[in-house]
């Protein structure tokens, strides 16, 4: 762990994800790891990867991936830095805004600017997927559990904890590798 | 025009979002929707909609905004850190338990295997997620090339988010206002 020095950038990265998460959590993962594992060389991809797991398998909001990379960096303070810087720039925007938002409820540029940002979200949760699939796929079983797992949350009503704990289960009786 | 039936208190904000960060495996925002307009009555179907639609709107987490709006609308600035922490604080502790688990035993190979089982599938998750996201996009033939360049830019070039997304964003807010008449 890289320790205390770490807290002052891990707030700044998390502040700045915080505000470019348009469309919520997932679409800032790119550009968290990009962060953590290239600009400041605090972790693997793969290991990247892994907490990001560790997080799915959670309850909560998505966005606890923060907390597991600040903990890593820089322990529990890391924790509550990361969390917090992430949280913290949206919801002082959304708490300023509320009230704003009854009054153009209406407006067309309203209904414009959700309608713009649509495919923007959709290209940058996609570019999530990938970005992650690529870490988590350690040879040809692995991919085959991410192809075989996205088909069962697309076309069956299974809760997406029984998937995630049959991966798991998986990878414990030793049937990836 | 309001049908909420109660003003809830400090403690019940806390209380409703932390049994919403408690039960909310695999997606939140179900389990917010049957608390706040279902079992609690603190909202109509349709306010609540609409506040989600500030939440999704504006960036950072969906349910997380959701917590903080619905907090201010009741208690103002305390109300939003009780329902923030509330739906943060057995979460948080969750995730930290499982990641203390994770780094005294991921030397084991069935527990390291476990992980990268977890891991396959949680990638399949967010790829389930992204295939939804991008299914209406069919017959907008612009959005889905903004879309593709989006993708370009971020999983192939692995450029930096920021301008990626102002001029994404400013393109197709541009091309949806040109083509909405």
């Amino acid at each position: 762990m890289t320790g205390g020095a770490a807290l002052p950038s891990l707030a700044l990265i998390f502040a700045q994800l915080s505000l470019l998460a348009f469309g919520g959590g997932n679409t800032v993962l790119p550009e968290m790891q990009r962060q953590v594992v290239q600009v400041h060389p605090w972790m693997t991809a793969s290991e990247f990867a892994s907490l990001f797991a560790l997080a799915q398998a959670a309850p909560g909001p998505n966005m606890l991936v923060a907390t597991l990379v600040g903990w890593r960096v820089a322990g529990l303070g890391g924790a509550l830095v990361a969390t917090l810087s992430l949280c913290a720039p949206s919801s002082l925007l959304t708490f300023g805004t509320a009230h704003l938002w009854y009054r153009f409820r209406d407006a067309p540029w309203r209904k414009l600017v959700q309608r713009g940002l649509a495919p923007v979200t959709a290209g940058l949760i996609m570019a999530s997927a990938v970005v992650l699939t690529e870490s988590t796929s350690t040879g040809w079983r692995t991919s085959v559990l991410t192809v075989v797992a996205t088909v069962l949350f697309l076309r069956t009503k299974l809760h997406p904890l029984t998937v995630l704990a049959a991966g798991a289960a998986l990878g414990v009786v030793g049937v990836l590798g | 025009m309001s049908e909420s039936r109660a003003t809830p208190s400090l403690a019940a904000l806390f209380m409703g979002f932390f049994t919403i960060g408690v039960c909310g495996f695999g997606g939140v925002l179900p389990w917010a929707r049957r608390m706040i307009v279902e079992q609690r009555r603190w909202m109509t179907a349709g306010e609540f909609t609409d506040l989600l639609g500030l939440c999704q709107f504006l960036p950072g987490g969906n349910i997380i905004n959701l917590s903080i709006a619905v907090g201010a609308r009741f208690g103002g600035a305390a109300g939003s850190v009780a329902t923030f922490t509330g739906l943060m604080a057995a979460p948080m502790a969750i995730v930290l338990a499982l990641g203390v688990f994770y780094n005294r035993y991921s030397d084991l190979p069935m527990v390291r295997h476990g992980f990268a089982g977890l891991a396959a599938t949680a990638s399949a998750l967010v790829l389930a997620t992204a295939l939804k996201i991008a299914s209406p996009l069919r017959g907008r033939p612009i959005g889905i090339v903004i879309a593709v360049a989006t993708f370009i830019a971020i999983a192939v070039l692995r450029w930096p988010l920021a301008p990626v997304l102002l001029a994404a964003a400013a393109l197709s807010i541009l091309s949806a206002w040109r083509f909405a008449a």
